[in-house]
């Protein structure tokens, strides 16, 4: 049984259309990821599947239970970490966590002992008599991961988990996130904007742009896809290069002024040829340099856009959109 | 019952945290108290009523205490949207309607704490201390004007987004509940015009049943007060639990 299956999810706000028709299978076990840029329509996907949002249309189950007419099995299967901070800030981390632990309905004994644990476990033991409101962004969302896990669900969303995190923190949620699904075997899907976080975490990536998926796979078929390794020859006569590949394995060559992007499968190997070649043309090399792709990469290929474009937009939209505010 | 109690925990949990707002919101009716009560004391004579004004409006300020602030605990829903804490609960296996229930208890056990320590300090100015009957109907009738004031302020708060509507909610819904109740003048004396809605006034209700437990004597009797306020407590959960299940986070 997948842990979520979609099919053709379709959420719409007074006729604007937020996700449109989303369908994929996230297997049990799996740390699956959906990264866009901002507005792509992340956050309501994950709101539906949570039953916080009544799809549009489209169906979906959730260890196996439908989300709009097994609500209440949904909700006993997932934990869940919004995106905007949900902790009650004049409780105390450990009074957070309780609340938490008796909604789900876990007897005293075994909720006093889960609870320690997992503070423990996320480095919050030694504060957990503190309010909330005197905790750090790291410590807040550490907390809220440990309150997530605490009824023990099978799947756990994870909406955007490091945003406005020190790189530092990033890291060591990574680290956590990482180990909870392998030791834990708990099937975790989280979005992101982040590309490293997406790469570094996630088995399977879908790319969600503009409420679609534009790509899905693991990450390493996502870059396989669009063509290969990136290799970077800086030259006196980029124009001769570019003559001289034409083996089949070049899936692109792109000339710039004193150099040229060649795409290819496992540079590594191809390499060595290549620099014989050109040695032997008689054509100089100022500089070589070979590139994995990244999810950047292909979220351009797909889009023709890059997410931080993206995202500069949407930062601009919202400054825009709270001038028109004040006026 | 679990999650009642859940709910009802973390509400008496804030409130009794909060200092400033538990002192905070004594001083208004602490400054009618003492203004109204000492200022008008000499001067004015309520029929049939022997021990004055001031214990004539104890009884009505501490039901305007035990009001706005079960209003007050209500709207807080809207705190909880806005910093994102209903979400927490809203996705828990388990029932709009005992969260409702949680936070309509939670709201009415403050309210009727609030209305308590007033009490004590009604106790220094000329309060007779009533007995231990008088007393229990006296917070019988708090804890029932503070769950229907809860309950409406739930359901306000189900239906508002921020809390920019709160003022117009107090100034026209809130000050003339009070305003029109017996709170603070005898009913039998009103004008013939203004009687029909002080009589539909709920919370006139409350207020002499309260004053029928501080001090033996009311205007209306206890029964159709206790029937009244029964009847809006049960009314305004009902309202206040149907709006709550459609809120949108
Ligand atoms: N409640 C809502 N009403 C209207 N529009 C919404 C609502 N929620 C989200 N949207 C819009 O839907 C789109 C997708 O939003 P969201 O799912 O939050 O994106 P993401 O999480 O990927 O940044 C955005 O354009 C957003 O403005
Ligand atoms: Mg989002």
């Amino acid at each position: 049984m997948p842990a979520i299956h979609a099919n053709n999810l379709t959420k719409s706000f007074d006729g604007f259309v937020a996700v449109d028709g989303i369908s994929f299978t996230i297997e049990s076990g799996e740390i699956f990821g959906l990264l866009g840029p901002n507005g792509a329509g992340k956050t309501t996907t994950i709101s539906m599947l949570s039953t916080m949002l009544k799809p549009t249309s489209g169906t979906a189950t959730v260890n196996g239970h439908d989300i709009v007419t097994k609500e209440d099995d949904v909700r006993k299967s997932i934990g869940i970490v919004f995106q905007d901070q949900s902790l009650d800030e004049e409780l105390t981390a450990y009074e957070n966590m309780d609340f938490h632990g008796r909604l789900y309905r876990i007897a005293g004994e075994v909720r006093r002992q889960r609870i320690s644990e997992l503070l423990t476990l996320v480095g919050l033991d030694d504060r957990k008599d503190d309010l909330v409101k005197t905790y750090s962004g790291g410590m807040r969302r550490r907390l809220e991961i440990a309150r997530g896990l605490l009824h023990e669900p099978k799947v756990l969303f994870l909406d955007e988990p490091t945003l406005g995190l020190d790189p530092q923190t990033r890291n060591h949620l990574w680290d956590y996130i990482a180990r909870l699904n392998d030791e834990k075997g708990i099937t975790i899907i989280l979005t992101t904007h982040y590309m490293e976080e997406a790469d570094r975490l996630c088995d399977r990536v879908a790319i969600i742009d503009r409420g679609t998926i534009i790509a899905l796979g693991t990450t390493e078929n996502l870059k396989a896809s669009i063509g290969g390794d990136v290799v970077t020859i800086a030259s006196p006569d980029p124009g001769a290069i570019a003559g001289l590949l034409t083996a089949p394995w070049v899936s692109g060559i792109e000339r710039h002024d004193g150099s040229v992007t060649i795409r290819m499968q496992d540079a590594d190997r191809h390499i060595p040829g290549i620099v014989t070649d050109l040695h032997r043309s008689g054509i100089g090399i100022t500089s070589l340099s070979v590139r994995k792709p990244t999810l950047e990469d292909v979220f351009l290929h797909y889009t023709g856009r890059t997410i931080r474009d993206e995202e500069a937009s949407g930062k601009e939209a919202m400054r825009m959109f709270h001038r028109a505010g004040r006026r | 019952m679990d999650i009642v109690y859940t709910i009802w925990l973390r509400n008496v949990k804030r409130y009794l945290r909060s200092k400033s707002r538990i002192v905070g919101s004594l001083g208004m009716p602490l400054f009618f108290m003492l203004v109204l009560g000492f200022g008008l004391n000499s001067v004015v004579r309520i029929p049939g009523m022997e021990d004055g004004y001031m214990n004539f409006i104890i009884p009505g300020i501490v039901a305007m205490s035990v009001l706005f602030t079960s209003v007050f605990s209500g709207i807080q829903i809207i705190w909880d949207k806005q910093f994102g804490f209903l979400k927490e609960t809203l996705v828990a296996p388990v029932s709009r309607l005992e969260i409702m229930i949680g936070q309509t208890l939670g709201g009415a056990t403050t309210a009727v704490i609030q209305g308590l320590i007033l009490m004590v300090f009604a106790l220094f100015i000329g309060l007779e201390p009533a007995g231990i009957a008088g007393f229990l109907i006296a917070v019988g009738f708090m804890a029932l004007i503070g769950v229907t004031f809860t309950a409406f302020g739930i359901a306000i708060a189900s239906r508002m987004e921020d809390m920019h509507g709160f003022q117009l909610i107090m100034n026209f819904v809130i000050f003339p509940i009070f305003g029109l109740s017996g709170a603070l003048f005898p009913i039998d004396s009103l004008p013939a015009w203004l009687r029909p809605l002080t009589l539909a006034d709920p919370l006139t209700y409350g207020v002499e049943g309260i004053r029928y437990g501080l001090s033996g004597t009311a205007q209306i009797h206890p029964l159709v007060s206790l029937a009244v306020m029964a009847g809006c407590a049960v009314l305004m959960t009902v309202v206040g639990a149907y709006l709550f299940r459609k809120i949108s986070i």
